[in-house]
């Protein structure tokens, strides 16, 4: 905002002239930068192939249809393990990231200074690490399976469900709780009455929001032999049996589309 | 008997929001404490209850020095101070009855109360309430469902539910109508007349003060500046309290309507 005089006349604009020109440099160093990655990329790629790609998609995708209806057979047993996989690695993440968060909520943690940031390291050295390479480790510790599967969703999900919910409960209204606390009840009657049920609807929002992201998540766990439907899907791949990759997305996508639809229902029914 | 010694409180910020204050409540009496905004009511009421710690100075109930008591003693002198609050402060996602036996949370165990198997006479003492502030019929409905008179008098029983031997009243009208304000505030004292309690009631309405308390005590940066009957306030002494203005009408107001309450 710039207020001048000019000719005894207050002339106000967006920017003075001093803004406008740093405007105008970080828009220019901004596409040199772009240009430049644009051109780098372009030297390393194999041109040939770039334009091959249609012709292929084409020919992959004539291919796959029709979708090998027949191997559906095959694919309720992983599917059931995928939706258990989800499932439980969500309510597994949900029982250790209900205690993170309130030990790291400003409002609700016993120690600022000692337990609040473990608390906020276990959250964020869960989160930093994607599920994928939780299940690559895991598969190589514990063994290739839907354990492996489980245990990597539910590292993945304490830190994402403990960030969201310890958000929550810093933005509860403190006066409920002094309320409570004025009556003479104790810490846990405070915590189970002024605190649980303002945070009950975040709860229940956010653990049917990560159950169906898990869900997506576990469809991809078995490319790495941590179970699931993935694991027929890269077997199909490597073998080329297009047929059958086309009805493993055509399953995936209804999946997704119920566990959307389910989670809407839930979130609906309890805000 | 409510009594405060040299109650001093001075916040981190270096900002000091009570400063010796000495007060005497005695059993039954129904206290209004005026001041401006920031004159350290609201400090001075949760001073005696504890929810804001007194830098020094005494707390007295009946005997019992409160600004010494550790953690568990605390919580049960707490059980003897009802408190109301100016938004009501009722948790919002809790049933009406579930508000009400919240102020018996001091006697009642965790398990008990976390599965909400309050002994029946808590039960029968909450419908009493209810129906004594006519809400008996709304037991049932969510909080966040009331309107805001409701939603005060459903803060009234939770805090009478507790036994308690005096009320810390902050701001309990400031978020209602004119007419609400006045039917909460008779229902307090009356409530208070009923079972011999003192209270401490903060409030910014003078007039409403002078309508229904037998004292008022008038706080101005933390110190108490007066302390009177309602009708020794004069303009001289709204003055002192709040500042300069033509208080006039404040005080007009008053004689105007209580005869109007009187012709009704």
């Amino acid at each position: 905002m710039a207020i001048s005089t000019n000719d005894g006349v207050k002339v106000w604009q967006r920017r003075d002239r001093n803004g406008q020109l740093k405007l105008w440099a970080m828009w220019l160093v901004g596409t040199a930068v772009f240009m430049w990655s644009w051109q780098q990329i372009s030297s390393v790629t194999t041109w040939a192939f770039f334009w091959d790609a249609p012709r292929i998609a084409a020919d992959i995708g004539g291919r796959a249809v029709p979708p090998r209806w027949s191997y559906m057979d095959q694919l309720w047993e992983p599917l059931w393990d995928t939706l258990n996989i989800a499932t439980l690695g969500t309510v597994m993440a949900l029982m250790m990231a209900v205690p993170v968060a309130f030990l790291a909520a400003r409002n609700t943690t016993p120690s600022a200074m000692f337990i609040r940031p473990i608390a906020l390291l276990i959250i964020v050295s869960s989160r930093s690490i994607n599920s994928l390479i939780w299940a690559l480790l895991l598969v190589k510790i514990i063994g290739p399976g839907i354990f492996a599967g489980l245990i990597a969703i539910a590292i993945r999900s304490i830190g994402f469900c403990a960030k969201l919910l310890y958000e929550a409960i810093e933005e509860i209204d403190e006066a409920q709780v002094e309320a409570i606390t004025a009556t003479g009840a104790s810490r846990w009657q405070v915590m189970a009455y002024g605190i649980v049920p303002q945070v009950l609807p975040a709860f229940a929002g956010i653990s049917v929001f990560r159950w169906d992201i898990n869900l997506r998540e576990s469809t991809v766990l078995g490319l790495v032999g941590a179970g699931g439907i993935g694991l027929q899907l890269q077997g199909s791949l490597n073998t080329l049996a297009w047929p059958q990759v086309s009805l493993i997305l055509i399953i995936i996508l209804l999946a997704v589309i119920v566990s959307e639809w389910v989670s809407a229902k839930v979130r609906g029914a309890i805000i | 008997m409510l009594r405060l010694e040299k109650l001093t409180k001075v916040y981190k910020t270096g900002d000091k929001a009570l400063s010796d204050v000495n007060l005497e409540v005695p059993k039954g009496q129904v206290l209004a404490l005026i001041g401006p905004s920031g004159a350290g009511k609201s400090t001075m009421i949760r001073c005696i209850n504890r929810l804001v710690e007194p830098t020094s100075g005494t707390v007295t109930l009946d005997g019992v020095e409160i600004s010494k008591l550790g953690a568990g003693g605390l919580r049960r002198e707490r059980r003897r101070m009802g408190m109301i609050f100016q938004e009501y402060a009722l948790v919002e996602r809790l049933s009406v009855m579930e508000n009400v036996l919240s102020g018996r949370l001091g006697y009642v165990g965790f398990w008990r109360s976390f599965l909400r198997k309050f002994p029946q006479s808590d039960v029968d003492e909450a419908f009493r309430l209810l129906d004594r502030v006519g809400l008996v019929e709304m037991a049932d409905k969510r909080a966040d469902e009331l309107s805001g008179g409701q939603r005060q008098r459903v803060g009234i029983c939770r805090a009478l539910i507790q036994d308690p031997s005096v009320l810390l009243v902050d701001e309990p009208t400031a978020s209602l109508d004119p007419k609400t304000s006045r039917q909460i505030m008779r229902l307090i004292v009356e409530l208070c007349e009923e079972r011999d309690l003192a209270a401490i009631v903060n409030i910014h309405d003078v007039a409403l003060a002078q309508m229904f308390v037998s004292r008022v005590v008038g706080l101005e940066k933390g110190t108490v500046v007066f302390d009177g009957a309602p009708e020794e306030l004069t303009e001289d002494v709204l003055t002192r309290i709040y500042g300069q203005e033509d208080w006039s009408e404040t005080i007009q107001k008053v004689e105007d309507d209580d005869e109007e309450d009187a012709a009704k």
